[in-house]
C-alpha cells in the first residue's frame, strides 16, 4: 500500500484517519477497486467515525472502576505533535482490534483470552514500588506516580515478535521523566520492571502447565530507559488503559519487540546488574535482553523480515517489510553504537 | 442404523470446513467479527486444530472398533483418514497461500530453517502417501505391504504432536493432552497385538 512507504514527516497528523473509519474506508476502497484514494475518504467518513467512537462500550475496558482523578487527568492531555517519531503517520489500528487481539499471557495464551477473561480488573487502589539504586525508594500510589506529569497522545508502531504489528495511539509520558524523580544513583545501570502477581485476576498464573515463572519481569539499560521515546502509558485512544492492554500503567518501547513493553507494573527497581527478563529466562536461544526489532535476525520460529500489519484481510493482504528498530533507527541507533546486534538480539 | 452411520459421519466431519467456509464468505461480505484482525493466522490455527483432531480420530477408529466390539466401524477408517488428510492439506494451503502469499522461496526457507514446519511437512507427506494409496486398487496392488505402510499414520500422529509441542510458547496443557492421546492409542495397539487378555477385553458385550 501507498501508506507504508511514506515517511512520518510527510503527512500532518490532522490528516490521519480516525481508527474506527478504517474498516468502512477499506470497504469503500474495495468498492472502488482497491485504489488507495488517500485522505479524501477519511474526511468523507469521519462524521460516522466520531459517532462510532462515542458509542464505544465502557465495558471493553474491563475495569472494575475508573478513578475520577484519572479520567480528569486523561482529559487534560496534550495532543500528539503534528508529525515526527511521536506521531507515526501509519494508519492506526482500529480500537476494537487493538483491544481484542492481545498477548497478555497472565490472562491466557490465546489472543482473545485477555479481552474475554479480564473482567472488572481492579486498578483502584494501585501502587508502584520504587526500589534499588536510587535516593527516593518507596511505595507510591498511582496518583502520586502520575501527579507531576502532563499526559500526551503518542502514536507508536508496535511490532510483536510473532511477526504482526499494530499502530496505537497511547496516552502517557516519557519514562525518563518518571525515573529522574527518584534520583537514581551512580550504580543504577539498569531498570527492572515487574507485573502484578495475582492469580485471582490472572488465571494463567495458576496454570499447572505454564512454563513461565511468574511474575512477568522486564528490564532496560538505563540509557534506553532515559530515551524520550520510551514511555509509560496509562491509556489508549484517549481513554484509560483497558485491562487487557496492561492497566493501569505499562511500558511502551516502540523500537523493541512487544514483549519488552511490560504491562500492569507494580515494581520498578534500579539495578547495577542486567535484570533477567521473562522470555529470555524461559528460552534464551529465542529471546534476548535487547529484543530490538531487527529484520536481519530471525527468531527460530518466525522470520522477522516482514510483518503482518493488522488488521489484515483475506482479500487484501497486508504483509510489509519490517524496518530496523521498527522504523525508529534515526532516533535510537546511536544507543547501540559498536554493539554486535546479531549477538545481542 | 449402521447403514446411516457412514453418511452421518461424513456430514459431521465436513461440518467444521463448511462452518469456516461460511465465516470466510461472511468476511468477504464485510463482516469480520469471527475472523478477527488477523484472518490468515486465525485460519492457520483453526485448520491446525481441526487437522489434529481428525488425525486423532482416525487413529482411534481401530481401537474403538475393538473396544466397542463394533466391526462396522472399520468401514469408516478410510473416510476419517481422508478427512485428516483434507484438514491438514487445508492447513498447509492456508500457510502457503495466506501467510506466505505464494512466496515459494520463503516456503523453502521455512521448510529448511524451522524444525516445527519440517515436522509438520513430514506428517503431511506421510498422510499424502496414505491418501493416494487408500483406494481398493492400491490396497490390492500393495498387498501385505499396504498394512505396514498404513501403520505410518502413527508416525504422522507423533510428528504432528511434536509439531504442536514445538509451537507452544508457554502453556503445554493442550499439547500434553494430544501427546497423551497418541501415546494411549499406540500403547493400546501394541498391547492388543501381543497380549491375548487385552484382545479379549471389550467395554460392551453384545
Ligand atoms: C504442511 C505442513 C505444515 C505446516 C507448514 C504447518 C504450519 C503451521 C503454522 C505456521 C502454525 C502456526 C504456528 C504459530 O502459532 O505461530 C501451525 C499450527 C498448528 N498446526 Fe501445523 N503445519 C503443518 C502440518 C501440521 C499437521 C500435519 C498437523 C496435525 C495434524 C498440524 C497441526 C497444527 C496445530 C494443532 C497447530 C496449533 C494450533 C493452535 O495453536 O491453536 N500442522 N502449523
Amino acid at each position: 500500500m501507498l501508506i507504508k512507504t511514506r515517511k512520518a514527516s510527510d503527512i500532518p497528523s490532522s490528516e490521519i484517519t480516525p481508527a474506527s473509519v478504517y474498516f468502512s474506508r477499506r470497504d469503500f476502497m474495495r468498492g472502488v477497486g482497491g485504489i488507495a484514494i488517500g485522505s479524501a475518504a477519511g474526511v468523507l467518513m469521519s462524521g460516522d467515525a466520531m459517532a462510532e467512537d462515542a458509542n464505544r462500550s465502557p465495558a471493553l475496558l474491563n475495569l472494575a472502576s475508573k478513578p475520577a482523578w484519572l479520567v480528569q487527568k486523561i482529559s487534560q492531555r496534550k495532543p500528539a505533535p503534528p508529525s515526527g517519531p511521536f506521531a507515526a503517520a501509519d494508519e492506526k489500528t482500529p480500537f476494537n482490534d487493538a483491544t481484542t487481539y492481545n498477548n497478555f499471557y497472565e490472562f491466557g495464551t490465546d489472543k482473545t483470552d485477555p479481552s474475554s477473561r479480564a473482567k472488572n480488573f481492579a486498578i483502584d487502589p494501585w501502587s508502584v514500588e520504587i526500589a534499588g539504586e536510587c535516593n527516593k525508594p518507596g511505595k507510591y500510589t498511582l496518583e502520586d506516580i502520575l501527579k507531576p506529569h502532563t499526559l500526551e497522545d503518542r502514536v507508536y508502531r508496535l511490532r510483536c515478535v510473532e511477526a504482526w504489528s499494530m499502530v496505537i495511539p497511547w496516552v502517557g509520558f516519557s519514562l525518563g521523566d518518571l525515573l529522574k524523580r527518584f534520583e537514581p544513583n551512580g550504580n543504577a545501570k539498569f531498570v527492572e520492571f515487574q507485573t502484578l502477581q495475582d492469580p485471582k485476576q490472572f488465571p494463567e498464573q495458576s496454570s499447572r502447565f505454564a512454563t513461565i515463572h511468574w511474575p512477568y519481569m522486564e528490564g532496560l539499560r538505563m540509557d534506553e530507559a532515559m530515551h524520550p521515546l520510551a514511555m509509560m502509558a496509562v491509556g489508549l485512544y484517549g481513554d484509560a488503559m483497558p485491562a487487557q492492554n496492561g492497566a493501569p500503567i505499562r511500558l511502551v518501547v516502540p523500537w523493541k519487540y512487544g514483549f519488552k513493553s511490560i504491562k500492569s507494573i507494580v515494581r520498578i527497581r534500579f539495578r547495577s546488574e542486567m535484570p533477567t527478563n521473562t522470555w529470555k529466562d524461559l528460552q534464551p536461544s529465542e529471546y534476548g535482553f535487547y529484543a530490538n526489532v531487527n529484520p536481519a535476525v530471525n527468531h527460530p520460529r518466525w522470520s522477522q523480515a516482514t510483518e503482518r500489519r493488522l488488521p489484515t484481510s483475506l482479500f487484501m493482504p497486508h504483509r510489509i517489510e519490517t524496518k530496523p528498530f521498527n522504523g525508529y533507527a534515526d532516533e535510537v541507533e546511536s544507543l547501540y553504537a559498536g554493539m554486535d546486534l546479531r549477538k545481542n538480539y | 442404523m449402521q447403514k446411516f452411520l457412514k453418511p452421518l459421519v461424513f456430514v459431521v466431519l465436513l461440518g467444521p470446513a463448511l462452518w469456516w467456509a461460511y465465516i470466510i464468505w461472511r468476511a468477504y461480505q464485510g463482516d469480520v467479527a469471527y475472523l478477527g484482525p488477523d484472518p490468515p493466522k486465525m485460519l492457520e490455527l483453526v485448520s491446525g486444530e481441526w487437522a489434529i483432531r481428525m488425525l486423532m480420530l482416525s487413529l482411534a477408529v481401530t481401537p474403538l472398533r475393538y473396544l466397542l466390539n463394533a466391526p462396522y466401524l472399520w468401514r469408516l477408517r478410510r473416510m476419517v483418514g481422508l478427512y485428516a488428510f483434507f484438514y491438514v492439506s487445508l492447513h498447509f494451503l492456508v500457510f502457503v497461500l495466506l501467510l506466505l502469499e505464494l512466496d515459494f522461496s520463503a516456503l523453502a526457507k521455512e521448510l529448511s530453517e524451522r524444525p516445527y514446519i519440517t515436522l509438520g511437512f513430514m506428517a503431511w507427506t506421510i498422510l499424502f502417501l496414505l491418501a493416494v494409496t487408500s483406494f481398493n486398487r492400491a490396497q490390492r496392488w500393495l498387498g501385505r505391504h499396504w498394512k505396514r505402510l498404513h501403520r505410518g499414520v502413527y508416525v504422522a500422529g507423533v510428528l504432528a504432536v511434536m509439531h504442536l509441542i514445538w509451537i507452544v510458547r508457554s502453556d503445554f496443557g493442550e499439547a500434553l493432552l494430544y501427546l497423551a492421546i497418541v501415546a494411549a492409542l499406540l500403547i493400546y495397539r501394541a498391547l492388543h497385538k501381543f497380549i491375548p487378555g487385552v484382545r479379549q477385553f471389550v467395554l460392551f458385550k453384545p
